[in-house]
């Protein structure tokens, strides 16, 4: 039993932090979402902190690390509310590593890897796609079946999200077989992405703890700070409680990625953390912003925007009541 | 990260499994309420294993045992579903008198409570001093050498069992710092002037007391470090390690009888169904949370701060949140034996968010320890 992270994976998320602390800030974020979506610079620090290859096995080019090693890298895009679409990329790169053939896996990993390359994830031919403008190439789940597809054989209508992350109304062309049934993949992937999300979560859960107290700490009301009155000191207390048990659960999802055989043993960890992280998402968010007061509403507080992400990780890949329901059938 | 046991530790944890499916009785298994008997029957079949109280020094009749080690003993015992160990004299008396006490005191009192020879119980709230202990007016004067104590204590939890008594008392009613005046003191319950008046509560169970004493002698030697310095004592006994607050263990057991019991609600009302779903899950979240804690005091030494307080919090509010799906699986104008007991059950485990602390003075514990506020 140990719940540290290893000397390496504390070492690499220190800087990803120490990064994002300055380069990635509140208004630096702002101009990047007044333009394209996403920064090429920032894609390319983060190709060469390592985190594009993180995943991908060393045979094409990467560190061959799992879930547990990028949980704590996820966990400082949540604070950061970090818009590039490292996520997509990944679990796109995931599917192709899993289902591709050598001459797939040799295209397109080490271009990932090297931060080329950028991947999205379909799921199915037509619909709506995290990260596709940013995207090189989407991964389609059409039926059972996987394909590739160049985003030039891509027809796309972009738009953001609610969290502000570029996204794309998509219509697949022309495309190239991956891997003929490839559920169990598929499955498997989005455990993955959604392990991963609990660890964004947590991330921007933390941050909205720690703003918040840091808020009840020096907004003065009636001669005081408000943090002194009884009826706010236990609110915040069960946010953060709130927050611990659910980077405990995101401690279990991202493990049982990594050791689990069973695929049942697998997804109902992944649903369980996903319950309580959606349920701790929507408790925290909300709290957040009703203890900031008027303030929490301002698009001028960050405060606003992790409410905003929280929204959005809360439901994504599944919400509670979904997870609930594969919860209990498992 | 590895969340699982180590290899040692699961042998370790199939040994103690091992034992208690031999050693614990069955006819003392799932019980809700135990007779003094019952309690002491389990208590000496562990101490004679030599398990009772493992957290000791060894030479009290400790196990050595390192905390995950004691943590998975604790949790085993909370899934065995034996007889509760009274804490009073073993994990709250004996660290008590191991920190504070003279040899004199150890010699005495270390191996009854160890063998289950003296029963103790805790006189700490009175009718006026719940949440604000540091209030309380029980007075102890000293005279010829004896302290001589008035005053009333309230909730004492099995005082009718119990031979000896440890309580916080008034010393000095003058300074005006009110903790200042306050003594830890250990009084025989046999002693004249104690009346133990039974306060039954609403599941129509006897646990709980008032305590009155009426001009009780009580020898000085009685006395547990310095006079005025009872709150040290206290809040030494507050932060001292306990680990098992969320009792993990027995509410696994819970779980698991409340799946079997409630089998067909499952089935056929997936709004039943959520609600266990989500309280099994925030189970899984406290266990892991509780072992979180475990890891970091393993690794740094220090003992576990302030936060462990939201064990308590969560803890609670999971055994509640058990025992309230139970009672809904009754007919709710049942007036069979068992449908009664788990309405019973539900009605007691009230009692749990206001005990030890009540939940609201543990989020102010974490308020002003945790968070700085």
């Amino acid at each position: 039993m140990n719940f540290d992270y290893s000397e390496e994976q504390q070492l690499l998320a220190d800087s990803v932090r120490r990064y994002l602390q300055d380069k990635y800030g509140f208004e630096e974020r702002k101009k990047i979402i007044a333009g394209q979506g996403w920064s090429d610079e920032v894609w390319a620090k983060f190709a060469e902190m390592g985190l594009t290859g993180l995943p991908i096995s060393p045979d094409y080019g990467g560190f061959g690390g799992g879930a547990v090693d990028l949980m704590s890298v996820m966990e400082a895009f949540g604070e950061a509310l970090v818009v590039e679409p490292l996520l997509p990329t990944l679990i796109a790169a995931r599917l192709v590593g899993r289902a591709g053939s050598d001459a797939q896996k040799k295209t397109i990993l080490p271009a990932v890897a090297e931060g080329r390359l950028r991947l999205a994830f379909a799921s199915s031919p037509r619909g709506k796609v995290v990260g596709a403008p940013a995207a090189g190439k989407l991964v389609v789940l059409d039926g059972a079946d996987l394909h590739i597809a160049d985003a030039a054989d891509v027809k796309m209508e972009p738009y953001r999200t609610l969290d502000n992350m570029a996204a794309g109304e998509v219509v697949v062309g022309k495309k190239e077989l991956l891997a003929k049934n490839a559920k169990a993949h598929v499955d498997e992937a989005l455990d993955f992405a959604t392990a991963l999300v609990c660890a964004e979560a947590v991330g921007a859960m933390k941050f909205a703890c720690e703003t918040t107290l840091e808020y009840l700490k020096t907004r003065k009301q009636f001669g005081v700070p408000i943090g002194a009155f009884q009826a706010l000191q236990h609110r915040i207390v069960d946010m953060f409680i709130s927050q611990e048990q659910a980077r405990s659960m995101a401690c279990l999802a991202c493990s049982k990625i990594d050791s689990s055989e069973n695929a049942s043993e697998r997804a109902r960890a992944v649903s369980a953390a996903k319950i309580r992280i959606a349920d701790a998402a929507r408790h925290v968010s909300q709290e957040s912003v009703q203890l900031h007061g008027g303030m929490g509403m301002s698009e001028e507080l960050k405060v606003s925007h992790s409410f905003r992400r929280l929204t959005v990780l809360a439901r994504q890949f599944g919400d509670a009541d979904h997870h609930l329901e594969r919860f209990a059938s498992l | 990260m590895d969340l699982n046991y180590s290899p040692d530790e699961l042998a370790f944890r199939d040994q103690v499994r091992d034992w208690l499916s031999k050693n614990l009785p069955a006819e003392l298994k799932d019980k809700g309420h135990y007779s003094k008997e019952e309690l002491l029957r389990w208590h000496r079949i562990l101490a004679k294993q030599g398990w009772v109280a493992p957290a000791w020094p060894k030479e009290w009749g400790g196990t050595g045992w390192n905390v995950v080690q004691r943590y998975i003993f604790e949790e085993e015992l909370g899934y065995a579903g034996g007889p509760p160990l009274i804490p009073f004299g073993l994990t709250m008396c004996a660290p008590v008198l191991l920190r504070f006490g003279t040899e004199a005191q150890k010699k005495r009192f270390l191996p009854r409570i160890y063998h289950g020879e003296d029963f103790w119980c805790q006189g700490y709230s009175e009718p006026g001093s719940g949440s604000d202990l540091a209030s309380l007016k029980t007075k102890a004067m000293k005279e010829d050498g004896s302290y001589v104590v008035n005053g009333q204590k309230i909730w004492t939890t099995l005082a009718h069992y119990a031979d000896w008594i440890f309580c916080l008392v008034r010393t000095d009613a003058t300074l005006e710092k009110r903790q200042e005046g306050i003594s830890f003191l250990l009084m025989d319950m046999k002693s004249p002037g104690i009346t133990v008046r039974p306060l039954i509560l609403m599941d129509g169970a006897h646990e709980v007391n008032e305590v009155f004493f009426d001009d009780v002698k009580v020898p000085a030697e009685n006395l547990v470090h310095e006079e005025g310095k009872g709150w040290t004592v206290a809040k030494y006994l507050l932060g001292h390690e306990r680990m098992n607050t969320g009792r993990i263990g027995e509410s696994k057991r819970q779980l698991a009888k409340l799946k079997e019991l409630a089998s067909s609600q499952m089935k056929s009302n997936p709004r039943f169904r959520d609600r266990l779903s989500r309280l099994e899950i925030e189970l899984i979240a406290l266990e892991i949370t509780n072992l979180r804690f475990l890891d970091r005091m393993r690794r740094t030494g220090q003992p576990p701060g302030a936060d462990v307080s939201m064990l308590k919090i969560k803890g609670t509010e999971i055994q509640q949140g058990l025992t309230e799906l139970a009672m809904e699986c009754t007919d709710p104008l049942a007036g069979d034996e068992k449908s009664l007991a788990l309405q019973k059950k539900y009605l007691s485990m009230r009692k749990t968010t206001i005990y030890a602390g009540s939940n609201e003075i543990q989020r102010n514990i974490i308020a002003k320890m945790t968070l700085g506020l």
